[in-house]
């Protein structure tokens, strides 16, 4: 959706200028581990604001429910059992979802003009009225985040309710988290609220705590305190140090000129067809009904 | 709770323990995270599973289900024998310098005046030396061997580390460590805050779970301090409300209890209640008890409340025994009950063993179900396959089904865990046929008086002058029935002290209890609601977060009963000479410029009493200090001892190896039929554990979409050790059976649940969550109670659902 205030900074398949005339603003949602208590209320809200319902499905035999993401959630609870240190249990919940990420692999890899986008304040968001189905962006996500509907075969994920944001309003998780786990502002404003949280679990003994914002995307609009920011895998899997496919850059940066050069040499042939050969000429009885 | 949840944001460590704040109350627990955040506070989770809680905790430590009172009796031990309490407090604020009768006694695990064919104590020998001058005898050097403090050092002595992990499991090193961290908050500056919940209340020694956390509190100076007591969190929405109007059945509103068979003279029975005070120059503000008892019966029966007639006196039932939700269910299976009506209760689902409440039912000849929803109690009837597997054709009960609102479907008043009772506007109408719930009663009563009214009866009259003076009789407002519970004057009140002094003109709204009389001039439903609705208006709705002293105390926000006070027992938080323990957190002081108590709270002490008068904080005891020794409040003795549940892997007590009869509480009340009922350690080798999942709510949002997307099938939690004992993975189906019926549920297997050493064994706990039902949009499941066992606590009578056997298989 267009939305006024939320201007776009790139758009996939797509070499049109960015919109100038405001200052950024770049946002961030910070998720702080460290006091989630898995409650599922931001699940809840996600499903409530973005009018989403997906099905009553089953127990495997863990507490993640839904069992995944899909194109219905948008974000879920991952609940990871770890024992760092010997004797010491600990229950990592990670709120997973899309991490908005400075350098979106999804929109690099999308061939549908505009179905992909990026705003200047750093939200990425999918329109699925452009969206082709054809899923490269979930190869392009280095989080595998998005989800291919079955219903209608086009791809979806979290908005960081952009729709909310662009009109003044928090996204709806962090609205309705209890504790606090979840805030929202503006990047710089995130980083020094982790920075105190950081100091905090390093005071109670997490000698490693970190925010985690990956480098090998550009860092991200959502980002992590962890208590144990040196093995981001411990929860549930978290990348370590997150890179956009190879394959997109095969198809962005060896694919895609060999594309065009590839239709460029067509366009080539056709002229020269053109030159040497001259215009098809019609005969004028096939023109008459 | 002593203090209320806003609170919570000023202690220094928190313990959760006999409850689960994050995942059952998870906006509460903000406070928690308030406190950690903002004053380096340190939480400790003490829990059979490492929950929710445990995950944000600073430390864990493990714990067998139903040994509570082992591992505070140790933390108690722990305290006295390296000295780690609040000498001013202990000294001056408790009970620890009375002398106890030299006729109490505690021998192989029972205290004097044990009966074993009643099951019950004659009490006479727990109390005070009582001295010539009629006030109980004290030592405050403490050294006297009768003094409570010396019983309750010698009482505990036996509660050693070493007993604690053989009873719990808990290992040493963990319980220590919690000790160590406890006793960290006997600083007069530094406070604890306890919050627990149903993992406390249900057991059969329950009350006495609690009552020792409360010892541990007094011990280190807690109580009374901001971000220190005893802090129930209660289990639903306005059950905090339903207690303090007195929906229990041996009490009448705000605490007063119902005459028992032995007091038909209104005089005695109100002596009994008006304590007059144990030591001198103390307040025992129970004295005002006929105050409080006249002003109900006025606001029940008006004009034919007289001191003639005893204010009705004689048309209050005098009890024989209590009628508690098991005394029914067993009159109902022995046939002795008509009729039962569900307002709001799903007892095939809320009560303990299922197959006993559904043959109770089916003896019923009618069952009203009041209810916005469609209980399995409305359908206990109705087969639904494995879930309830009954034969509608043997069944004669006639159901009737009344649909009614939900709370977002209503204005009224909802009082939370704090006593804070907040007014609520509705959001939204009800659907359908729905009707509130005092629409359906009061639909119901003025049928059964036109009938009494027509027919006459037996025994007419408390139902032809029942007070019904609603603008619209068939739909009482919430506004209206607001108004008589804080009561009004009938007649001008005036001040004792200077009677020409009209304190509120007759009609007009009392500002508070302090205005009750017992001359029939007030009328007050509730006294501890007193002043909720004055001449001021609804405090109740009052919306004023301000917080002028910091300390989260918003005196303008809604109503807080009693007195809109914020914290009990709040004059315990200064020295005895009125200054404050810690100045920073101060919460109340004495201001002798003004000669009164004044700070960020309303004090809980009367206003104006210097501290050189001597009058001691805890103003509603005769003692006018706490309690350590129960005197004959409780019916398993003065101090608690651990006892084991009544369905327990082990053969004896550790405590009192040698006595049979104390393995269990030899004060909880057993149905003749229920002991066959109860399983033991050779076919049911686990201790099983029920539970509530932060996703839902009760029996209720199974019935609701996003909370069935959220948590949608049922399942029980296994420790790593016996999934690999019984060859179970993540994901199975299992059987979990105890002696009165099984479930089947997927398994969740899990680091979280330790296999403990209990008594130089291996024990293995299942944790059972108890949500899913036959009715609802989750996926259909067992009602978890099928394998409870039916016993509750000696005192409340609540049953034990917290602590049984089982033994599990995969299916």
């Amino acid at each position: 959706m267009a939305l006024q205030s939320l201007d776009i900074k790139a758009r996939s398949a797509t070499t049109t200028p960015p919109p100038r005339v405001r200052d950024p603003i770049h946002v961030a949602k910070l998720i702080d581990i460290s006091k989630c208590i898995g409650c599922k209320a931001c699940q809840v809200a996600c499903m409530e604001w973005n009018d989403l319902r997906d099905e009553v499905g089953t127990n495997t035999g863990i507490y993640d429910n839904p069992r995944d993401l899909t194109a219905q959630s948008w974000t879920v609870m991952r609940f990871s059992e770890v024992e760092v240190e010997q004797g010491r249990l600990e229950w990592l919940i990670r709120k997973d979802g899309c991490m908005h990420c400075e350098d979106p692999g999804c929109l690099k890899a999308c061939p549908a003009p505009g179905a992909i986008v990026q705003s200047v304040n750093g939200i990425v968001d999918f329109h699925q009225e452009h969206c082709i189905g054809c899923g490269y962006c979930i190869t392009g996500c280095p989080f595998d985040i998005p989800r291919l509907s079955k219903k209608d075969s086009k791809v979806y994920k979290c908005t960081l309710c952009s729709d909310r944001v662009a009109v003044g309003m928090e996204p709806a998780c962090i609205k309705t988290c209890p504790t606090g786990a979840l805030v929202f502002g503006t990047k710089g404003d995130m980083i020094r609220h982790a920075e105190g949280r950081i100091a905090d679990l390093k005071e109670r003994g997490y000698a490693n705590a970190a925010l985690y914002n990956p480098e090998g995307v550009g860092g991200t609009h959502v980002m992590y305190v962890l208590q144990h920011g040196d093995q981001p895998e411990l929860y549930a899997n978290l990348p370590k140090d997150p890179h956009i496919s190879p394959l997109v850059s095969l198809w962005k940066g060896i694919a895609k000129p060999l594309m065009s050069l590839g239709i460029g040499l067509a366009v080539f042939a056709g002229f020269f067809h053109f030159v040497t050969a001259g215009p098809k000429e019609v005969e004028e009885e096939e023109e008459r009904p | 709770m002593t203090n209320h949840w806003v609170d919570i944001k000023n202690t220094d460590l928190v313990l959760i323990m006999g409850g689960n704040a994050a995942e059952a109350h998870p906006c509460g627990f903000k406070w928690v995270t308030e406190a950690k955040a903002h004053r380096k506070a340190r939480l400790i989770v003490v829990d059979p599973r490492f929950t929710r809680s445990a995950a944000v905790s600073d430390y864990y430590a493990p714990i067998r289900a139903g040994t509570d009172i082992a591992f505070l009796g140790g933390v108690i031990n722990y305290l006295l024998t390296h000295d780690r309490i609040h000498h001013e407090y202990v000294k001056n604020y408790t009970d620890s310098s009375f002398l106890v009768k030299d006729e109490f006694a505690f021998e192989n695990g029972l205290f004097s005046g044990y009966n074993p064919e009643k099951r019950s104590y004659d009490r006479s020998s727990w109390g005070y030396q009582i001295g010539e001058d009629g006030y109980a005898r004290v030592d405050p050097t403490l050294q006297h061997p009768r003094c409570v403090f010396q019983l309750m050092k010698a009482h505990y002595s036996r509660y050693t580390p070493e007993m604690v992990a053989t009873i719990c499991g808990t290992p040493q090193a963990a319980f220590l460590k919690v000790c160590e961290t406890i006793a960290e908050t006997a600083a007069a500056n530094k406070t604890m805050t306890i919050m627990y919940a149903l993992g406390w209340t249900q057991h059969s020694v329950g009350s006495q779970m609690i009552r020792t956390g409360a010892m541990v509190q007094l011990l280190l100076g807690n109580i009374g301090a901001p971000g220190g007591g005893m802090n129930a969190l209660r289990g639903h929405s306005n059950i905090q409300g339903l207690t303090d109007l007195g929906l229990l059945s041996d009490l009448l509103p705000g605490y007063l209890t119902l005459p028992r068979d032995a007091e038909q003279g209104f005089d005695a029975y109100i002596g009994k209640r008006a304590s007059k005070p144990l030591r001198p120059g103390q307040l025992s503000y129970w004295q005002n008890y006929n105050r409080f008892h006249v002003s109900l019966m006025k606001a029940w029966f008006g004009d034919a409340a007289t001191a003639e007639n005893n204010w009705c006196y004689d048309w209050l039932p005098k009890m024989d025994k209590g009628y508690d939700l098991l005394q029914v269910f067993e009159d109902m299976g022995q046939g002795k009950v008509n009729g039962y009506v569900c307002q709001g209760f799903n007892p095939l689902g809320s009560a303990p063993c299922k197959v006993k409440v559904s043959n109770s039912l089916s003896k019923l000849k009618f069952l009203v179900i009041i209810d916005p929803l469609a209980t399995e109690t409305s359908e206990f009837w109705q087969n639904h396959g494995e879930y309830n597997d009954v034969d509608p054709t043997k069944i004669q009960t006639e159901v009737f089904r009344l649909p009614s609102t939900c709370f977002a479907e209503e204005d009224g008043s909802l009082i939370n865990s704090g006593r804070w009772m907040q007014w609520h506007w509705k959001g939204a109408e009800p659907p359908g046929d729905a009707l509130a719930d005092q629409q359906i009663m009061a639909g119901i009563f003025l049928r059964i008086r036109a009938l009494y009214q027509k027919e006459g009866g037996a025994f007419p009259d408390p139902v032809l002058n029942l007070t019904w003076k609603h603008k619209v009789p068939s739909f009482p407002s919430p506004e209206e029935l607001a108004r008589e519970f804080s009561g009004k004057a009938l007649k001008d009140v005036t001040d004792p002290k200077d009677p020409a002094r009209v304190l509120v003109k007759a009609g007009e709204q009392l500002n508070g209890f302090g205005e009750l009389r017992d001359d029939g001039s007030t009328a007050c439903g509730c006294w501890i609601f007193a002043g909720a609705w004055s001449e001021k208006g609804n405090l109740m709705a009052r919306r004023d977060n301000a917080d002028p002293f910091g300390i989260g105390q918003t005196l303008n926000w809604a109503f807080a009963w009693p007195a809109n006070r914020r914290i009990l027992y709040n004059r315990a938080s200064c020295d005895p000479s009125g200054k404050p323990y810690d100045p920073t957190r101060k919460l109340i002081a004495w201001d002798a410029g003004v000669g009164k108590w004044t700070g960020a709270d309303v004090p809980d002490f009367v206003a104006d009493s210097a501290p050189e008068n001597g009058m001691n904080p805890f103003i509603m005891n005769p003692e006018g200090v706490a309690r350590f020794f129960a005197v004959d409040k409780m019916a398993e003795g003065p101090f608690p001892e651990h006892y084991e549940p009544f369905e327990t892997p082990l053969a004896a007590n550790p405590l009192s190896p040698g006595n049979p009869l104390v393995r269990s509480s030899p004060a909880a009340r057993v149905f003749k039929d229920d002991w066959a009922t109860f399983g033991k350690a050779d076919k049911f080798p686990f201790v099983a554990t029920t539970y509530r999942l932060t996703e839902h709510f009760h029996f209720w949002t199974k019935h609701a979409r996003l909370n069935a997307i959220t948590q949608p099938e049922q399942f029980v939690e296994i420790g790593e050790e016996l999934a690999k004992e019984k060859g179970i993975k993540a994901g199975d189906h299992v059987r979990v059976k105890s002696n009165r019926g099984h479930i089947v549920a997927v398994a969740v297997v899990t680091k979280r649940i330790m296999s403990l050493n209990v008594n130089g064994k291996r024990t293995h706990t299942v944790g059972i969550p108890l949500h899913w039902g036959f009715m609802g949009l989750a996926k259909n499941g067992y009602l978890t109670n099928t394998l409870t066992p039916f016993v509750g606590d000696g005192n409340t009578q609540t049953p034990e659902f917290k602590a049984f056997l089982v033994d599990v298989e995969k299916v």
